[in-house]
């Protein structure tokens, strides 16, 4: 058998990025699920409805599967900095070992251990400990959003730190905390992301309970606990119909931000190589062969574009504004190629869940949110779609910003550790390949398992007991 | 400042280690099912913390025994996963297959935690060595005796008598394990042998012994709170032995000493603030949780 050996640098890199694609899933999901789970586990203590103790029941199964197989490889990508990126350790490790730290302490813990009640206390605790509770896991899963995110956007726009050499090595040093955790590009990304999380659950929450309602609905199948789909549904729409219109507006702002902090990933974002004034923004961008696909030039593209969009977009308003183009740095373009279509695919889908949005409200404002057939194929369809939209989004942010590691500081092939060798980065990287296949694989059956199961069926519950909440309570809506 | 360091970077240590218990039965893993997610977290604070104290040697000892590092990985992945998976399906074969996971998870994980402490104490350039090998099974022995322990307090019956036979087992064994890892790397490491004729080092290693004795003697007497805490103790002694040894040369490999290794002073106090108002909270959520869990289990709960 011929073993490939790659080049320790690219075996690292790919390594990276693939286990960092497939961990985001699980911390997605964890966060979107957060907020719905304090709602439902409120409406539970409050109200005492059955339908909210099977909504935070069901809902809670796969937040702990999520939770598990995110803290698995979450803890691979903590020591992956140490592992193959020692030298980008050994020099900003005092600027960013600290946040991962902090992460841990502050919100992991608070998580991890309130998750233990949650899921195992119901029975144990009184109704405001079970309440707290919910928040407290909540509250960690955000805060580990915020530790991690301080310390990606310090990469991004890096603050409040000197360069030193010692012991014959270039090293950060913190001279401003506030500065360096409050760097520039926090608050942008943090509000992206979250927003992002509880999108993507939202779309993932109305295309499962679409596919429950339509076969109820249209198929006429009868379907045990079609209250809870609709329901589920129901809820699932407010919560896009808030957050997807958000995403557009700040992602709008963001981009502006990258422009004025990352010129040269906003260049390859929209695929400029020249710098000129009055560049269109391409809606919709068709390559044209296959050149146009894998080296794609604003110029020579065929598309619908809207003259003077990019300018107006990266100044703020002015179409007549100039952008740099990829050619005026010193520094390698990234792959623009990557960047350029990731972003198109994150603006598309962000545009579509809009649209999917404003449907079903539609529909719903009619009356008619269980009939209409083509809605709910389209909720199904976008179901994953989410996902896909925070992926290319990270990719866009990832890629982007190469050839640096920490944007003007370090390159990124600088940082992967010095004694790794090209035969035991190789091994590894073809043992994670293997190793999250399976790993996505045994999620991906376990949460279909979890849904195909359904919520707990109405003698199991706690609340039913003692409650006379009858079906028609259950479906009123919000 | 390098000792609270010291203590607050292995107390992390510590609490890990002492959260880490075996089990091969349904029952034994409703007994941890509400505890190990917080537990296993102690890890990532573990690593978070040494990353941002000592940022140069965690990247050298990450990347020198890479490998060891990603086996690391997979056994606690195995961990992690095994219970949640457990339950997931009723069929024999499927919870066959995760128990089975599930024990060689919780065997590898602590067995290769004590290669790579001993190889971290040791600056071996080799993956493996004797020394390695028998820390880790020292390691193992003690994850026994806590877990052992820890049913003592949290089981009945036919459970806790088996607990009981395994913990007075593997406390000898840890005995015999550690005397002979201490006695080899005495005589196969001369730069060491100064740090073991110090009066704490010589002391620590007493402590172990008199705390085997009292772990048996509480344990054979039903005393299981007492023999709860020595277990606590005995896994502080070792985290103190074996920082003890290491200080002050954190990285004996890259010739590194605390001084060369940790970061500058006001990261550090940032970080030793937070620490203590952090540290004491997170005690206070374990104290929720453990109150909410507190006395045996009973016989008809499950993992879920």
């Amino acid at each position: 058998m011929v073993i490939l050996v790659v080049d320790p640098v690219i075996a690292s890199r790919l390594q990276f990025a693939i286990t960092t694609i497939v961990h985001i899933i699980f911390p997605v999901m964890s966060m979107g699920l957060a907020p719905f789970l304090i709602y439902f586990t409120w409406k539970e203590v409050r109200s005492e409805q059955p339908i909210y103790e099977q909504l935070r029941r069901f809902w809670t199964r796969i937040f702990a599967v999520s939770f598990v197989v995110g803290t698995v490889t979450g803890l691979v990508l903590e020591f992956e900095f140490g592992t193959n990126f020692a030298a980008f350790s050994t020099t900003a490790g005092e600027l960013f070992g600290g946040p991962l730290a902090l992460e841990g302490m502050m919100a992991f813990m608070l998580e991890a251990t309130f998750l233990g009640i949650f899921v195992f206390g119901r029975e144990r605790v009184s109704d405001r400990l079970y309440f707290l509770s919910s928040i407290a896991v909540g509250l960690g899963t955000w805060l580990s959003a915020v530790w991690i995110l301080i310390a990606n956007s310090w990469m991004q726009t890096p603050r409040g730190f000197e360069v030193v050499v010692e012991n014959g090595h270039r090293v950060v040093k913190l001279t401003d905390p506030l500065a360096a955790y409050l760097n520039p590009r926090f608050p942008y990304m943090f509000v992206h992301m979250q927003n992002s999380a509880v999108e993507s659950v939202a779309l993932f929450m109305a295309g499962v309970a679409a596919y429950y309602v339509f076969r109820h609905h249209v198929w006429g199948y009868p379907i045990e606990h079609i209250g809870f789909w609709e329901k589920t549904l129901k809820i699932a729409l407010v919560a896009l119909l808030i957050t997807a219109p958000l995403q557009v507006l700040h992602g709008d702002a963001y981009a502006r931000h990258v422009y004025e902090t990352q010129p040269q990933k906003f260049a390859a974002m929209e695929a400029v190589w020249e710098t000129e004034s009055y560049v269109p923004e391409y809606i919709v961008a068709f390559p044209t062969d296959v050149n146009d696909l894998l080296d794609p030039r604003t110029k020579d593209l065929f598309g619908i574009g809207i003259p003077g969009g990019a300018s107006w977009l990266a100044s703020g308003g002015d179409p007549q504004a100039t952008i740099r183009g990829l050619e005026s740095f010193d520094t390698q373009a990234p792959p623009v190629a990557i960047v350029f279509w990731a972003f198109r695919i994150m603006v598309a889908l962000g545009f579509w869940f809009i649209l999917l949005a404003f449907w079903g409200a539609y529909r719903w404002w009619r009356g008619e949110l269980f009939e209409d057939d083509l809605l709910h194929k389209a909720l199904m369809g976008s179901s994953l779609l989410g996902f896909v939209a925070v992926e290319v989004g990270w990719i866009v942010t990832e890629v982007g910003r190469q050839p640096w590691v920490i944007q003007g500081v370090m390159k990124t092939e600088a940082g992967v550790s010095p004694g790794l060798t090209g035969a035991e980065a190789t091994f590894t990287l073809l043992g994670f390949v293997t190793g999250y296949a399976l790993l996505l694989g045994l999620y991906t059956y376990v949460v279909s398992r979890l849904i195909r199961a359904g919520p707990p069926a109405d003698e199991d519950l706690q609340s039913s007991a003692d409650s006379t909440a009858t079906e028609s309570e259950v479906t009123t809506s919000d | 400042m390098f000792l609270f360091l010291d203590g607050f970077d292995f107390g992390v240590g510590i609490l890990f280690a002492t959260r880490d218990d075996e089990h091969e039965q349904e029952q034994l893993l409703a007994a941890v099912g509400p505890f190990w997610d917080g537990n296993e977290v102690w890890l990532v604070v573990f690593g978070g913390t040494l990353f941002a104290a000592f940022p140069a040697v965690y990247a050298n000892l990450f990347s020198r025994y890479y490998l060891l590092m990603f086996a690391i990985l997979a056994a606690l992945g195995f961990r992690g996963l095994a219970p949640e998976m457990y339950e997931e399906r009723e069929d024999t074969q499927w919870r066959r297959f995760w128990g089975y996971a599930f024990i060689i998870g919780s065997t590898t994980t602590p067995f290769l935690l004590g290669m790579f402490v001993m190889n971290w104490l040791l600056g071996a350039s080799a993956l493996i060595s004797l020394q390695g090998v028998l820390a880790g099974l020292a390691v193992v022995a003690l994850t026994v005796v806590d877990g052992a322990a820890f049913l003592g307090l949290k089981t009945r019956g036919a459970l806790r008598d088996d607990a009981r036979t395994y913990g007075v087992r593997a406390a000898i064994g840890y005995l015999v394990l550690t005397g002979l890892t201490l006695g080899l790397v005495y005589s196969t490491t001369p730069s060491l042998r100064p740090s073991f004729q110090s009066p704490a080092i010589v002391g620590l290693v007493l402590l172990t012994g008199g705390l085997v004795a009292g772990y048996i003697l509480a344990f054979r007497t039903q005393r299981y709170h007492l023999t709860f805490v020595i277990a606590a103790g005995l896994v502080f002694a070792l985290v103190t032995l074996l920082a003890g040894l290491m200080f002050p040369v954190v990285d004996r490999a890259a010739e590194l000493t605390i001084r060369d290794a940790i970061i500058s002073t006001l990261p550090l106090n940032l970080m030793t603030i937070m620490a203590s108002v952090l540290l004491p909270l997170v005690f206070g959520y374990f104290v929720v949780l453990y109150s909410a869990f507190s006395g045996p289990i009973e016989s008809e709960e499950t993992y879920r």
